[in-house]
């Protein structure tokens, strides 16, 4: 459809969500913004392939979840040894602070493999329901279901049992990138 | 049910302590909705406002050039 002024209004109403999610995928807020522009001007160039009526908020995050994907692929690439580079960034600093916990949350949030880290914040941040968390990743409804549920697991461990098990951020990141994925 | 004491240790296995599953749930919602507040920057306003008027297919040449991506 063209672009009307209310559908750019709604476009720009999902920007904030939309940041917010690629704050969360990316661990980095201008690497976070550049996506949210890159999504934008993808959306507006293939304003007419968006179907009146559908879910505006779902198409566009599958568009920032998708170039998300290949830049990422791209980046591991130029950086092969650069092994868990935001948790480590993370980690160096100051942990005494009011904001302890926040940022506890957002190391072990890292940690998680990018399926289950998506998942768990499509459906419990953004709001989405499993169904269109499950066409926003392309994936079955199930699977949704199941990334949830294990990222749930693995915060819990991180979080609240003490070394309950291992997966590294190094092992995390290689079965992400091993796994190639959707 | 019973109402269990606050516990830093979860289940050993299988299901999770609802406790735990309500605080990570608030730290995921506090977390997104903290940049959710930020509202639109005006980088991304003035950006529709730019290319309303425009052809958006060039004007993503234009920026990706510009940009040179790192």
């Amino acid at each position: 459809m063209p672009l009307t002024d209310s559908l750019r209004d709604d476009i720009l109403a999902t920007v904030p969500s939309l940041r917010a999610f690629a704050i969360s995928l990316s661990g980095n807020a201008d690497r976070a913004d550049d996506l949210v522009q890159e999504t934008l001007l993808r959306a507006l160039a293939h304003i007419d392939s968006f179907q009146p009526g559908s879910n505006l908020p779902a198409w566009l995050f599958t568009i920032l979840r998708n170039l998300f994907r290949s830049d990422y692929r791209k980046r591991r690439r130029e950086v092969e040894d650069a092994d868990g580079s935001y948790a480590k960034t993370l980690k160096t600093q100051p942990a005494q602070s009011a904001h302890l916990e926040f940022e506890e949350f957002r190391v072990a949030l890292d940690k998680l493999p990018q399926d289950q880290r998506e998942a768990l914040i499509l459906v419990g941040a953004s709001g989405f329901s499993y169904e269109d968390a499950a066409s926003i990743c392309g994936c079955a409804v199930g699977t949704i279901k199941s990334r949830v549920n294990r990222a749930r697991s693995k915060l819990s461990a991180l979080l609240y049992v003490d070394g309950a098990e291992d997966f590294g951020p190094d092992n995390t990141v290689r079965a992400v990138i091993g796994g190639g994925g959707s | 049910m019973n109402e269990k004491p606050p516990s830093n240790r979860a289940p050993a296995k299988g299901g999770l302590n609802s406790e735990i599953q309500s605080r990570i749930g608030h730290q995921l919602r506090a977390m997104y909705d903290d940049v959710v507040r930020q509202g639109v920057p005006d980088r991304f306003a003035d950006l529709i406002r730019q290319l309303d008027s425009q052809d958006a297919a060039s004007q993503i040449e234009a920026t990706a050039k510009k940009d040179g991506r790192d």
